[in-house]
């Protein structure tokens, strides 16, 4: 057994009495064997007693002890403590997963994660038969359907990691999309449509998605929520759910392009996305594009073509003719 | 060293609003004796909003990228995050499931085409660090950038998913830092370098995408940063362009230039103006160019 100094930096807080959090220093000669739930415990009982986190399993599936040590997504119970002094060096900074929502310590209040678990009706909904004569029974390739989502324990850590959920209060978040997908796709499920049309909403819906992947990163169940918001995306198109508007017709608008130049028209592309109206809020981004030259005044005019063409531009087009799955 | 050659995969913006992405990158190449052969064939990567609409369509598309690469039996490089990624993304998906590859080659024989994946995919700021290295290309900085504190933005799609970008910590990532005290500059460090700019939310959430750059440059400013580099196209764009709408909607003065990673680079070997393209800026960055 291993044992190495390390220092702990500690966010300290108490809404009830703190007007400000704190940081508190605690050196700890950690071993090779510990978990980051290990450390936390040894500052409650040697150094604390009032230090407050939440722990319950300790195996890693009921998702209470959910922290960030130097900006990462932890489930505490399930992370070395030398393998996070390996990534980041002997100074170890914990933090709750959301300073902001801190109550005391480690302990966030976390309702705007389940209201928006609750939001996308995260079960099945189906007629039940009271008297049924045998299982409800699903194939092995509708089970594969659901890749891994199932395996979600509602931790947190890729909502508190998610940059939109700090900026937008009505944006689901990594963790309900994950659910959404999950029984969206269920076989045994009669609410397809309504959960991919409240996804779709613009806002709170998976187009205000930025493509961080900063929620794959977190997740300690190595889910990657950002495979199911893709998977949303593309299921929008196939149910016939999508309806045209400015993020569908960006998507889409990527084919309109590649058929037309190999290369994505730019300046189409805005124009197409937002329709002529649109343009207005634009106007001045584009003066100055085109004052610096990045831009030409006659750009995205449709019988101007000043788009830079793919060499073998026939391929692009015959293989889009004949791969296109979907439509909006 | 024997000379390093590679398949340049631009991308659409190098080859549009970001023209000096592609002549600085070009000048260093030449500068470096790097020989870079122009993928002419290469159609748009989808910049991930394709993948939101026709995965299918996104991996048959890429392939046929890759395949031309394949055909000069080179690595491709890129020079844009979002290029890169999505180009890595169709390589792990069809090397990892024989039946999606089957399907895609179905559709590129068509066209007398093969995805075979005997090429690597890697953007050029790690073809300079890993391939030409650190120690040479400090031997060739004729201008130090000594005076200057630069703060690296690595750009989502450089660092996130971690298992398709090795070597680099999402967390702590350090390959810009380090090209940065290669060429003699001081790299700021702040918490906001490996964060998200906002860009690909830009027209349908245009809050969202205004606070995240403006977080982030921000964040740089108040460390003291004289200018960003990173390595993203559309990062360049999000944050270059944007800086007048970006201070109204954080309430912040933020003035500051923005440089594309082969400008900066391309600014320490002594590359011509014309060249590292300063004039295709819209927030100022020509008073950084030195005096002729």
């Amino acid at each position: 057994m291993h044992t190495k100094k390390v220092t702990l930096k500690v966010f300290r807080f108490n809404a009830k009495t703190d007007y400000l959090p704190y940081y508190k220093t605690y050196e700890l000669e950690v071993s090779d064997h510990e978990v980051m739930l290990d450390l936390l415990n040894r500052i409650k009982w040697e150094y604390d007693g009032s230090f407050s986190y939440r722990r319950s399993c300790r195996h890693g599936i009921c998702g209470a002890c959910g922290i960030k040590v130097n900006g990462k997504s932890i489930l505490a119970c399930k992370e070395n403590a030398f393998e996070m002094t390996h990534l980041f060096g002997d100074e170890l900074i914990l933090e709750p997963q959301s300073k902001k929502r801190a109550i005391k310590d480690m302990i966030i209040d976390k309702s705007d994660f389940w209201a928006k678990h609750e939001a996308v009706t995260p079960y099945v909904v189906a007629d039940i038969d009271e008297h049924p004569e045998h299982e409800n029974q699903i194939s092995q390739a509708q089970l594969a359907q659901m890749l891994d989502a199932d395996y979600c324990i509602q931790c947190g850590a890729c909502h508190y990691a998610c940059p939109v959920i700090e900026v937008n209060d009505e944006f689901f978040g990594p963790a309900a999309f994950v659910a959404a997908y999950r029984f969206a796709i269920d076989s045994r499920d009669n609410a397809t449509h309504e959960r991919l049309k409240a996804t779709a909403q613009m806002g709170q819906g998976v187009w205000d998605c930025v493509k961080c992947f900063e929620c794959q990163e977190a997740c300690p169940k190595d889910i990657a929520p950002i495979e199911k918001i893709t998977r949303l995306h593309t299921m929008q198109f196939e149910h016939k759910v999508a309806v045209p508007n400015i993020a569908t017709r960006h998507a889409e608008g990527f084919v309109r392009s590649i058929k037309k130049h190999g290369f994505l028209d730019e300046a189409d592309i805005v124009v197409y996305s937002e329709g002529y109206l649109g343009m207005y809020k634009h106007l001045k981004t584009a003066y100055k594009m085109i004052k610096a030259g990045k831009i030409h005044w006659n750009d995205g005019l449709p019988w101007v073509d000043n788009v830079p063409k793919s060499k073998n531009l026939e391929e692009i087009a015959k293989l889009i003719e004949i791969s296109q799955t979907n439509k909006l | 060293m024997s000379q390093l050659r590679y398949a340049l995969y631009t991308g659409c913006t190098a080859k549009q609003s970001t023209p000096e992405l592609l002549s600085s990158t070009l000048a260093v190449a030449a500068k470096l004796d790097i020989e870079l052969t122009i993928l002419e064939e290469a159609s748009c990567c989808g910049a991930s909003h394709l993948q939101d609409f026709d995965p299918f369509l996104s991996h048959v598309l890429n392939a046929r990228n890759i395949c031309y690469a394949e055909k000069l039996g080179l690595t491709m490089v890129t020079i844009c995050n979002t290029c890169q990624l999505n180009l890595a993304m169709t390589k792990e998906a069809l090397d990892s499931d024989p039946t999606l590859k089957a399907r895609v080659n179905e559709k590129l024989k068509e066209v007398g085409l093969e995805y075979k994946g005997t090429v690597a995919i890697k953007h050029f700021l790690y073809a300079l660090i890993d391939d030409y290295t650190l120690e040479a290309i400090s031997q060739k900085v004729t201008t130090p950038l000594s005076h200057f504190n630069i703060a690296p933005f690595y750009g989502c799609h450089n660092i996130r998913p971690s298992h398709l970008h090795k070597g680099e910590n999402p967390y702590v990532p350090n390959s810009l830092d380090n090209l940065i005290v290669a060429l003699e500059g001081k790299a700021v460090d702040y918490a906001s370098k490996n964060k998200c700019c906002g860009f690909h939310v830009e027209l349908q959430a245009n809050h969202t995408s205004e606070i995240l750059a403006g977080n982030a440059m921000i964040d740089a400013i108040d460390n003291n940063a004289d200018m960003v580099v990173t390595p993203c196209p559309l990062c360049h764009l999000k944050m270059d362009t944007y800086q007048d709408n970006i201070s109204k909607t954080t309430g912040r003065d933020i003035n500051i230039p923005i440089l594309h990673m082969p400008q900066m680079v391309a600014l320490a070997l002594g590359c011509s103006a014309d060249e590292i393209g300063f004039k295709y800026h819209v927030s100022k960055a020509t008073h950084i160019m030195p005096k002729a």
